[in-house]
């Protein structure tokens, strides 16, 4: 024990750093930031130290080459020991830590922690929170499959929308002309070097600001910011109200940080690693590729977006969002900070949660993506067959054979992308039903080039026979009046 | 006595060494950016596009679609399997042809052919087009993007080398951006 003492003295002897650090430590809060709600930052922290540490070491045995990439991430799932387990970490450090990132920022918002004198403690965050996403996309190239290769094309051709740049913007993208070994090392750098160095630089950043400004305090309903009286008020409140941050209010920070380690490490065990899914030859075209979690919302969006609308959404759209986060704390710096007054505020949070969901359930089905095998791996339920006559059963054939099963679902297995057909006979009359499949419209591909007379016939007929029993079949009105009731 | 800083040597002497490292940092900064840029200034010249061969004409039966794949003309030994593109190649009849890039036009995703209902369907965000490439519904804009073709000593040539996207279809790609009405 004398001895680390006299160790320890020497050192600081020379570096002169202990006094600092304890009082930096010891360095007064406000006693309710010792709650729960305030344990977000030092969690993402964390996590951000586990990515660190696990990135290593999966960067010990990875090769970012396009030819290559692939097989080293198999020889790390299946030959290298525990390969798959650090894999896994990684994989689910970086689910946690967008996570744990966009929770941070929700209480943080909620807390009216962005007013003054925060602002650019709020700023940094918002700078902190883009390069936690790019890492997070960033990664997912360097997972270099399928998704990922095409991933990669789904974001040059955003990026080749930019006006007049575009097409320069997608060269340097991509290193190149193609999606290939260049575009590979490129992303490699951004998530090794250059986002992670941002990143360490602008966590110290961030830091340093939550230590010279301050902890925001637990906001009171009444208690409102003013420029003028704020800074000696927070003063006040620390030093008649406060406690030391260690031990006062370390203590959850530290067991809130490790439970999520925990937690993941739980995932990683439970769950595996992530991928790498289908090689990334891209003449394997048997292929539907899907985002990872956090980006499937942008997938929705840009399948469900008018066409003329998607090109303004996806350049317009980020930069007004981001705008907004970065001026937040300049036109709403003072004022109430507690949620409880803030409806706009806490209004604004339910819609873009609801809507971020409900994008994101979406895209966990995707209805508007045809199902590619329902023509051949999904069946007519058999109750459409049975007791109907050749020429309608001749049209289930036809239904099948010209795929219309990858956009319609029956019996409620196949494509989402038209309207399911169990009733179809109930809503379209003969007539209507032969105008939709031969001219299409209303988002359906016309058929009439594709389909002989007898087999519109029959599909028709085929389609004819669905309604549910004792519904009566749809009819044309104007008919009855002009030939009578059909007999 | 002391001088005035602006006129003491050292005064002088910092003003110097600003000015000589301002003077390097450009120096540096040129060939980095060219360097940065290279994939761009290579785009415009001498350019990625050339004429490839994606085999001789009797793979490729008249009234059919066929895919066909072609090794990037720019690739690098590290490319490995991403170099390999494939097209969809359409012979209407004779020596007349239609040759599709896989990238649908909306997003870039794999566009798969299906003979039987003559669609290319996209399994990303629903884009559907007919079998002379034409938009057929979903969200892309435009048609498929269509290569140049020759036909030289019974072998099909293209001129490729280069990702189609919307906004960047490249000058060699010929413009089918009609979506043309139903049954037209």
């Amino acid at each position: 024990m004398r001895l680390i003492k006299k160790v320890g003295g020497w050192f600081d002897d020379r570096l002169q750093l202990a006094t600092p650090i304890r009082e930096t430590m010891q360095h007064p809060v406000p006693r309710q930031t010792a709650s729960w709600a305030y344990v977000f930052g030092s969690a993402a922290l964390t996590v951000f130290g586990l990515q660190l540490v696990t990135g290593i070491l999966l960067a010990l045995l990875y090769v970012p080459s396009a030819g290559e990439a692939w097989n080293s991430l198999q020889i790390l799932n299946h030959q290298v020991t525990l390969g798959w387990f650090i894999r896994a970490l990684h994989g689910w450090g970086s689910n946690f830590m967008v996570a744990i990132v966009l929770i941070h920022m929700l209480q943080v918002f909620l807390f009216g922690a962005y007013k003054f004198p925060r602002e650019l403690t709020w700023i940094v965050g918002i700078l902190l929170l883009l390069l936690t996403l790019g890492m997070a996309f960033t990664g997912q190239v360097l997972r270099f499959d399928q998704d990922a290769y095409w991933g990669l094309g789904i974001g040059a051709s955003i990026a080749s929308r930019v006006p007049v740049l575009g097409p320069f913007i997608v060269n340097l993208l991509l290193g190149g002309p193609i999606i290939a070994g260049a575009t590979l090392s490129r992303f490699f750098a951004l998530h090794v070097f250059v986002i992670p160095g941002s990143l360490i630089a602008f966590v110290g950043l961030h830091l340093l600001l939550v230590l010279k400004l301050g902890i925001n305090e637990w906001p009171m309903p009444g208690r409102i910011v003013r420029r003028a009286t704020y800074v000696k008020e927070y003063h006040e409140l620390t030093h008649r109200d406060g406690i030391p941050f260690v031990p006062g209010a370390v203590a959850k920070d530290l067991f809130f940080s490790g439970f999520i380690l925990l937690c993941i490490a739980a995932c990683a065990v439970y769950f595996g690693p992530f991928g790498p899914s289908g090689q990334p030859d891209p003449t394997i075209i048997q292929t539907a590729p899907r985002p990872d979690y956090f980006f499937l919302w942008l997938y929705a969006v840009l399948s469900l977006l008018p066409p003329s609308m998607e090109t303004p959404a996806l350049l317009i759209g980020p930069v007004i969002v981001l705008v907004v986060l970065l001026t937040l704390p300049f036109f709403s710096g003072e004022g109430e900070k507690s949620w409880k007054r803030r409806p706009i505020a806490v209004l604004t949070i339910l819609l873009v949660a609801v809507a971020l969901g409900t994008f994101t359930h979406l895209a966990g089905y995707a209805p508007w993506s045809p199902v590619m095998d329902a023509w051949s791996g999904e069946p007519i339920p058999a109750q459409y067959l049975k007791g109907r006559t050749a020429l309608e059963r001749q049209g289930a054939l036809v239904f099948q054979a010209k795929q219309c099963h990858n956009c319609h679902a029956l019996g409620g297995a196949g494509g989402e992308r038209g309207p399911d057909l169990d009733r179809v006979a109930v809503a379209l009359t003969q007539d209507q039903l032969i105008r939709q499949v031969i001219q299409g419209g209303g988002n359906m591909p016309a058929y009439g080039k594709n389909l002989s007379p007898a087999e519109t016939t029959a599909l028709v007929a085929f389609l004819e026979t669905l309604r549910p029993a004792g519904q009566a079949p749809a009819r044309d009105a104007s008919r009855t009046a002009e030939f009578g009731a059909r007999p | 006595m002391t001088l005035p800083d602006e006129l003491s040597r050292r005064g002088m002497l910092m003003k110097l060494g600003i000015l000589l490292n301002g003077a390097v940092g450009v120096i540096l900064a040129v060939p980095i950016v060219r360097y940065i840029l290279s994939p761009v200034i290579r785009q415009r010249r001498p350019g990625y596009e050339s004429w490839l061969s994606l085999g001789p004409l009797a793979q490729f039966p008249e009234g059919e679609t066929r895919l066909a794949t072609y090794r990037n003309p720019v690739a690098n030994p590290s490319d490995g399997e991403t170099a390999n593109i494939p097209c969809w190649v359409r012979r209407v009849d004779g020596e007349k042809f239609q040759v599709f890039a896989i990238n649908c036009a909306h997003l870039g995703c794999p566009v798969r052919w299906f003979p039987q209902s003559g669609l290319f369907m996209c399994p990303c965000h629903g884009g559907v087009y007919y079998s002379d490439g034409s938009r057929a519904s979903g969200p892309p804009e435009r048609g498929l993007f269509e290569y140049h073709y020759k036909v030289e000593q019974a072998k099909l040539l293209i001129d490729a080398g280069q990702m189609p996207t919307t906004g960047a279809p490249t000058a060699s790609l010929i413009n089918i951006s009609v979506g043309r009405p139903p049954c037209a």
